[in-house]
């Protein structure tokens, strides 16, 4: 019974919780159960809430027999990125600076899962404060791809994309400002969308670079994906930059799952040297078959996209020098050297000295480097030009096309410690999502088949415009079905890492 | 190259990390190999481009002026590595007169 339970998609479990077929005591259990059987080897979770898991379930379960009317994720768990706060659990952004920090206050996407009655299973694991490709820069080790637990399972978000993966959650909560869902996502054979930027609450997320962090759902399936996007979405006074509209139909289009007449732009600059040939032949696959339900797909360039990956690495480094600067040892997190000889600018700089990884450092620094003056126009200054441009490249594509796709990622995992210490080549991870992050528009992925020389998950990521996220639930639930269909299984049936 | 092992040690100081000389070695090289990267968006062509500061074009957000209930005192001091009569506790700030 219970593998049973961890197998199911979130939408399975909601509807069988509904029916009142299985209590949310069960469905929790069951995946306390194989987070404890195979964690220790996936590594996903920094922290796992077993107790108030259960307490969740508990009134979930109260609730539903006194016949309350609950949403479609009660009784349902998610893991949570630790980067979101959370009372009464550690929140530490993969990072010895906030190690043992309890925060006094929820994140609104923390609140709305609560509320929606999801259960949070814990949190999971991340490269320190988001920034990274793997998990490897977490303080606390790497989590583990589920396909090959010698190679990482991406990220920033990796180790909610290994907990999904490896059937220890259904859902999981990420954060992507240039990549940080979708191309764990990718690499896991599973499905993560970054919404609009705006669209998702801020609040009580630890910000690493504000104009362009996004929080977004991850699942196994796209409905469950599309089901958690609806519940963490719409507006909250509490983030300024959070968009006063209503939450698109992400629902309803993975429901519909139907792209004929579609207009569907392939963006001739993501694709080419550095793309992994497995990848693209994954890739050109999908496009003819959306194709053969009925889109048209034609061939769109965005020439501006070519300086997005070194825009955003002046963009999120010089906003991260910013943000970054709150762990100054004073109010909270670790302190050193506080020996009473030192003042107080000589202990914060020995606590950042000790408290941050070598990646942050390396962020912080270049930020500091960008914005300083005398630099600020050849470097911050333009980047900032060149998102505009990328902006434009994106609108007349939209003018043209109702999605844009590429490959999410220009190659399948890589193996644990092959970029550990080669900070460009693990930039490259992110070549191929960093646009929409850098546009603020939505953009998912979802799996496309396996990489023929290595056997790993390939992804298909489709962009859409700004607010009109139900489109790419209704290309990738589309893909989606002609892919099951045509394998006779979900990708991730395939996965022999556990 | 584009930035000095000095120049690092100097955001260093200017970011609050102490750097130890070996990081120093070790990230100097990395820093310049990164903004050398970097450089090439100074190939665009952007004379009269606008810069984007954000995505979504929002100025001015205000939200409504209505109290709501703040974080108690002991929530407020609970995670501060020092505490004094219910201040934050800091090292010295100014230097010795």
């Amino acid at each position: 019974m219970t593998r049973d339970l961890t197998g199911m998609t979130a939408a399975g479990l909601s509807a069988a919780l509904a029916a009142g077929q299985v209590s949310a005591t069960e469905v929790t259990r069951a995946h306390l159960d194989r987070i404890a059987a195979v964690d220790d080897r996936v590594r996903a979770f920094l922290h796992v809430a077993a107790d108030s898991a259960l307490a969740q379930a508990a009134d979930v379960d109260h609730r539903h027999r006194a016949g309350e009317e609950l949403g479609p994720l009660a009784g349902v768990p998610v893991a949570v990125k630790d980067l979101f706060t959370t009372i009464g659990m550690p929140t530490t952004c993969g990072s010895r600076i906030l190690q043992g920090w309890h925060p006094p206050y929820d994140a609104t996407i923390t609140r709305r899962l609560k509320q929606a009655g999801a259960i949070i299973l814990g949190k999971t694991n991340m490269d320190e404060f988001a920034m990274g490709s793997s998990t490897e820069n977490s303080a606390f080790g790497p989590s583990r791809n589920p396909w090959d637990l010698d190679r990482v399972p991406g990220g920033s978000s990796g180790g909610s994309s290994a907990a999904v993966a490896a059937y220890e959650a259904p859902l999981a909560i990420g954060t992507d400002t240039g990549g940080s869902i979708r191309q764990p996502a990718a690499v896991c054979g599973i499905v993560g969308t970054k919404p609009t930027y705006g669209g998702s609450s801020r609040y009580g997320v630890v910000a690493f670079a504000s104009s362009l962090d996004t929080p977004g759902p991850l699942g196994r399936t796209v409905l469950d994906a599309a089901l958690l996007h609806e519940a963490i979405s719409g507006h909250d006074p509490c983030d300024s930059t959070s968009i006063d509209a209503p939450v698109p139909p992400v629902v309803a289009a993975a429901r519909e799952a139907d792209v004929s007449g579609m207009r569907i732009g392939v963006v001739t600059e993501l694709a080419g040297d550095g793309y992994q040939p497995g990848v693209l032949s994954r890739f050109a696959e999908a496009v003819e078959l959306l194709e053969s339900l009925g889109a048209k797909v034609t061939e769109v360039s965005c020439p501006h996209f070519k300086y997005a990956l070194p825009a955003y690495y002046l963009i999120a480094p010089s906003e991260c020098s910013s943000n970054l600067a709150r762990f100054d040892a004073m109010r909270y997190g670790l302190r050193v050297g506080d020996d009473g000889t030192r003042d107080a600018e000589e202990v914060m700089a020995l606590t950042r000295e000790q408290g941050f990884g070598a990646e942050v450092k390396r962020r912080v620094i270049l930020g500091t480097y960008a914005l300083s003056s005398g630099y600020y126009d050849a470097y911050y200054g333009k980047a900032q030009q060149v998102r505009t441009l990328i902006i434009r490249d994106f609108d007349a594509a939209f003018g043209q096309v109702d999605v844009l796709v590429s490959p999410s990622t220009p190659t399948t995992a890589f193996g644990i410690g092959e970029r550990a210490d080669d900070p460009m080549a693990m930039y490259l991870a992110d070549l191929c999502t960093i646009p929409s992050d850098l546009a603020g528009n939505a953009a998912i992925s979802v799996p496309c088949g396996l990489a023929p020389e290595n056997g790993l998950p390939v992804g298909l990521q489709v962009m859409a415009p700004v607010l009109a996220d139900d489109r790419l639930y209704r290309v990738a639930a589309a893909a989606e079905a002609a892919f099951t269909g045509r394998w006779g299984h979900p990708l991730l049936a395939e996965a022999k890492g556990l | 190259m584009s930035i000095t092992r000095d120049e690092v040690a100097h955001l260093a100081r200017l970011a609050r990390i102490a750097l130890s000389p070996a990081e120093l070695d070790h990230l100097a090289p990395q820093l310049d190999q990164i903004i050398t990267a970097v450089a090439q968006v100074q190939e665009v062509a952007a004379e009269g481009i606008p810069p984007t500061s954000h995505a979504t074009g929002l100025t001015n957000v205000y939200r409504d002026d209505v109290p709501v209930p703040c974080l108690t005192l002991e929530e407020a001091l609970g995670q501060a590595p020092a505490v004094e009569l219910q201040r934050f506790k800091v090292p010295r700030i100014l230097g010795e007169e």
